[in-house]
């Protein structure tokens, strides 16, 4: 993991400029013209001219998969702290939020996600306690234990559901601004402003002294501790910062996407889905977790559509959802044996190897 | 040289491989839009269904049955007043996500074709796309679930919990046992044990049953099974120890049949269980073996395959090796019958809602028009071949539930028998309760409720 940062670095190595294609070396100026393409087409030009499918089944999830990656990434990936309690973490953010929305409707929609936010981080800092003692797998049973603790907790006192009988609840229609967010466009545009915002503070964040002590702590702790880190202040920050991006991911994921909040929506799968973003995206990266999501989310629907062109030629439906995870399966392993460090350090090489393309030997 | 030596050395199966699959999802991705291209003309049903997964049994006999009663109308009648109906599956998993996702993808109909209704027979999948079905106007039929309150289609113009919505479930079995016992005001000192699954599904009814037990004075225990359920061994012995008259088991999947078995460890007389609308196959029953007979259950529809539309089914669709069942073995099960019934509510819908508006293809508001004015009598069912097997239905802009009758049947081992006539639920005394909650969710929506004496 920490290699990946090094091999960027050495890649940028001056001396080797001059021969190199200028394709993919921007000056900064450049690169904040990029940055606002990207912007100008994510907030403009997506919206318009993708269809509701697009918006709600596809572009969302991805999205509030990406920004749930991104906070489980914060914790495992760059401060080394096992966890399998992200769904659990993702559904304090969601029930936060819900009691904030309904119990406080005078507070704006940021707001609430704000405090949904730190409320999680709170509860995330607290099941980072056991991280201060134990490492590794035994960690993970801890954060399990999380995952069912809360599951159980919110199917058990109805207070957290506002007495609701059934358990289920449904979201209350969101407005910011004054504007309704009612269509599929404004939903993804909600989402993608909060996964901008969010991705820009984490970025920032893992290259500030805080980001350097987490990947000193992930990369020996021992080391970490005798040139003065605190350890276990460290540790709990990444829990906390880790579960506050989980928990805006979870509301988001209630009530922008799916439109409902029930306990067992944030299931253990939900928490290993999480866990495989970043595995396939790539540990200890921030864009990767956009190519895990992307694994995650789009491969299975581009199966199911392969797979209802074959379903005319006369394949069993329930054989072909079969074949589909075989699929699917296959191709995780496939990618983890080629490049076990994640789509992202992929992309890097490609990048690298596009880079001195045409002078290649 | 280099180059070709570098291609050599990189493993050229790898990036054909990686070639070929993108070719293929390229394929694939371009092919969907052209597959089935005659549908204009048609009338669509989108199937979230599910075939994988924990719930797959109740899912392949439910659409197996929708699916064949659909191709009966096609092949046998030419379609709806000449209208053929069309239809597409979309694998759920019973997973609200792929639910949402397969909606999303469905909605819009198929290659012209619109969409009539959504059937997800899933509690989850349904509330995660009420809002949506609200929006794109597409009815959202939750036949025996879904949302109590939804009954109140003033408020829930697009949503109908067709024939039997949960409390009218649980308000019709305690008729029953009030029968059993001599009249409803025998049941007072009785103890009722209520076993439920452990999700929204199950506590939908805790409310209604604490209401009941109220108003008749029978003495209430309501005790939760975790999902899934296949550990029940403390609440059978608080169940032991509580020594009730009568359990009403709420279960769903694998809960149902350990439900039994547990009862036969503890001692408790199959024959004094009675399960809900979800407790009620051959699937539930017969894994318990000898446990399970004499367990009595609720239906809305027998199985068998006596009726003239199975029958007919059988003639048109499963003879001829068009039938969508895996197992044949499974023919007019409850699952099956369940979504047979299903389709003649659905076409039956599309039928009325033609008749005002044309023998054309619908649009889902226009097949809502349809299902909010269906009136299914005996004379009716009799001209589809149904009677016995739907019960009478009448919905109407207040009421988009119907029925909320059932019959009781009872598992003699091998299969079920119908051992009462229609068992109506107290809906008078349900539908202040449901209303209440209905408006609450319309304050809590915006929503302004229709008038139903004017919107007809």
């Amino acid at each position: 993991m920490s290699s990946l940062q090094s091999n960027a670095s050495v890649s940028r190595k001056p001396g080797a400029q001059p021969r190199r294609s200028s394709l993919l070396r921007l000056s900064g100026g450049a690169l904040i013209a990029l940055i606002a393409l990207a912007a100008l087409i994510a907030f403009v030009a997506v919206p318009r001219l993708s269809n509701d499918y697009w918006l709600s089944a596809i572009l969302i999830p991805f999205l509030v998969l990406s920004l749930a990656g991104l906070g489980l990434n914060l914790v495992t990936g760059y401060a080394g702290q096992l966890s399998l309690g992200s769904a659990a973490f993702m559904s304090v953010g969601a029930y936060a939020t819900y009691n904030l929305l309904v119990r406080a409707p005078a507070l704006p929609l940021a707001v609430d996600l704000l405090l949904g936010g730190l409320i999680t981080a709170a509860v995330g800092a607290l099941f980072g306690l056991p991280s201060l003692r134990i490492k590794g797998f035994y960690l993970i049973v801890s954060t399990l234990a999380a995952q069912f603790l809360v599951e159980w907790i919110f199917t058990r006192v109805s207070w957290f559901s506002n007495n609701d009988g059934s358990g289920v609840l449904s979201a209350p229609t969101l407005s910011a601004f004054g504007l309704k967010i009612a269509t599929p466009a404004a939903r993804y545009l909600l989402v993608l402003s909060v996964v901008a915002v969010v991705f820009a503070m984490a970025f920032s964040l893992v290259r500030s002294e805080l980001g350097r002590r987490w990947m000193a702590v992930r990369d020996m702790d021992t080391a970490a501790r005798v040139i003065g880190i605190p350890v276990g202040r460290t540790k709990l920050l990444a829990f906390a910062l880790s579960s506050f991006v989980l928990g805006i991911a979870g509301a988001l994921w209630a009530f922008a996407y799916l439109g409902t909040v029930e306990p067992h929506g944030f299931d253990l799968n939900l928490s290993f889905q999480v866990l495989f973003i970043i595995i396939i995206g790539g540990m200890g990266s921030i864009g990767g977790n956009f190519l895990g999501a992307a694994f995650i989310v789009l491969l299975p629907i581009l199966l199911s559509h392969a797979a209802g062109a074959l379903a005319s030629v006369g394949i069993e439906a329930g054989q072909l959802q079969n074949l589909q995870k075989i699929l699917f399966g296959t191709l995780i392993i496939v990618f983890l044996i080629k490049e076990p460090d994640g789509l992202a350090r992929l992309v890097q090489t490609a990048r690298n190897r596009l880079r001195d393309w045409p002078l290649r030997a | 040289m280099n180059f070709i030596d570098s291609f050599k050395r990189r493993g050229t199966s790898a990036r054909l491989s990686s070639r070929l699959a993108a070719a293929s999802l390229l394929l694939a991705l371009g092919a969907t839009p052209f597959s089935n291209a005659q549908a204009a003309g048609e009338e669509y049903f989108p199937l979230q269904s599910y075939r994988v997964g924990p719930y797959a049994a109740g899912g392949s006999g439910f659409f197996g049955g929708f699916i064949d009663y659909m191709n009966l109308v096609n092949k046998r009648d030419g379609g709806v007043n000449g209208v053929k109906l069309t239809w597409s599956e979309c694998e759920t998993e019973y997973v609200v996500e792929k639910g949402v996702e397969c909606y999303e993808r469905l909605k819009s109909g198929l290659n012209g074709a619109p969409a009539a209704a959504t059937n997800p027979l899933s509690v989850g999948i349904a509330y995660a796309t009420l809002d949506r079905s609200t929006v794109d106007k597409i009815p959202l039929v939750t036949i025996n679930h879904g949302r109590t309150d939804s009954t109140d289609g003033a408020v829930f113009p697009y949503v109908f919990p067709l024939q039997l919505n949960p409390y009218s479930e649980v308000s019709a079995i305690v008729n029953y046992i009030g029968q059993q016992s001599g009249g409803l005001t025998q049941l007072k000192g009785k103890k009722i044990v209520v076993l439920y699954h452990g999700s929204p599904y199950g506590r939908e009814t805790i409310p209604v049953l604490d209401t009941l037990a109220k108003k008749y004075g029978f003495e209430l225990t309501q005790i939760e099974v975790p999902h899934p359920g296949n550990e029940q061994g403390s609440q059978w012995l608080t169940i032991h120890r509580i020594k009730p008259d009568w359990v009403i088991l709420r279960g769903w999947g694998v809960m149902n049949p350990v439900a039994l078995k547990s009862a036969q460890k503890v001692g408790f007389p199959a024959d004094h269980i009675i399960g809900n609308i979800w407790s009620n196959s051959e699937e539930d029953a017969r894994p318990a073996g000898d446990a399970a007979r004499g367990f009595i259950s609720i239906t809305t529809h027998p199985s068998g395959t006596g009726f003239p539309v199975i029958q007919a089914i059988d003639q048109y669709v499963i003879k001829p090796g068009n039938g969508n069942l895996k197992d044949p073995a499974r023919f007019g099960t409850v699952y099956y019958n369940l979504g047979v019934v299903n389709g003649i509510l659905n076409v039956e819908a599309l039928r009325v809602a033609q008749a005002k508006f044309g023998n054309k293809p619908l649009t889902g508001e226009q097949v809502r028009w349809g299902f909010e004015h269906l009136n299914l009598d005996d004379a009716r069912l009799k001209q589809l071949g149904a009677y016995g097997l739907v019960q009478p239905l009448k919905l109407s802009c207040a009421d988009h539930e119907g029925g909320g009758a059932v019959r009781f049947q009872q598992w003699d081992g091998q299969q079920w028998k119908v051992i009462s006539g229609w068992v109506q639920a107290d809906r008078a005394l349900l539908r202040p309760i449901i209303e209440k909650s209905a408006n609450a969710y319309a304050k809590e929506k915006g929503i302004t409720p229709r008038d139903c004496g004017k919107d007809i």
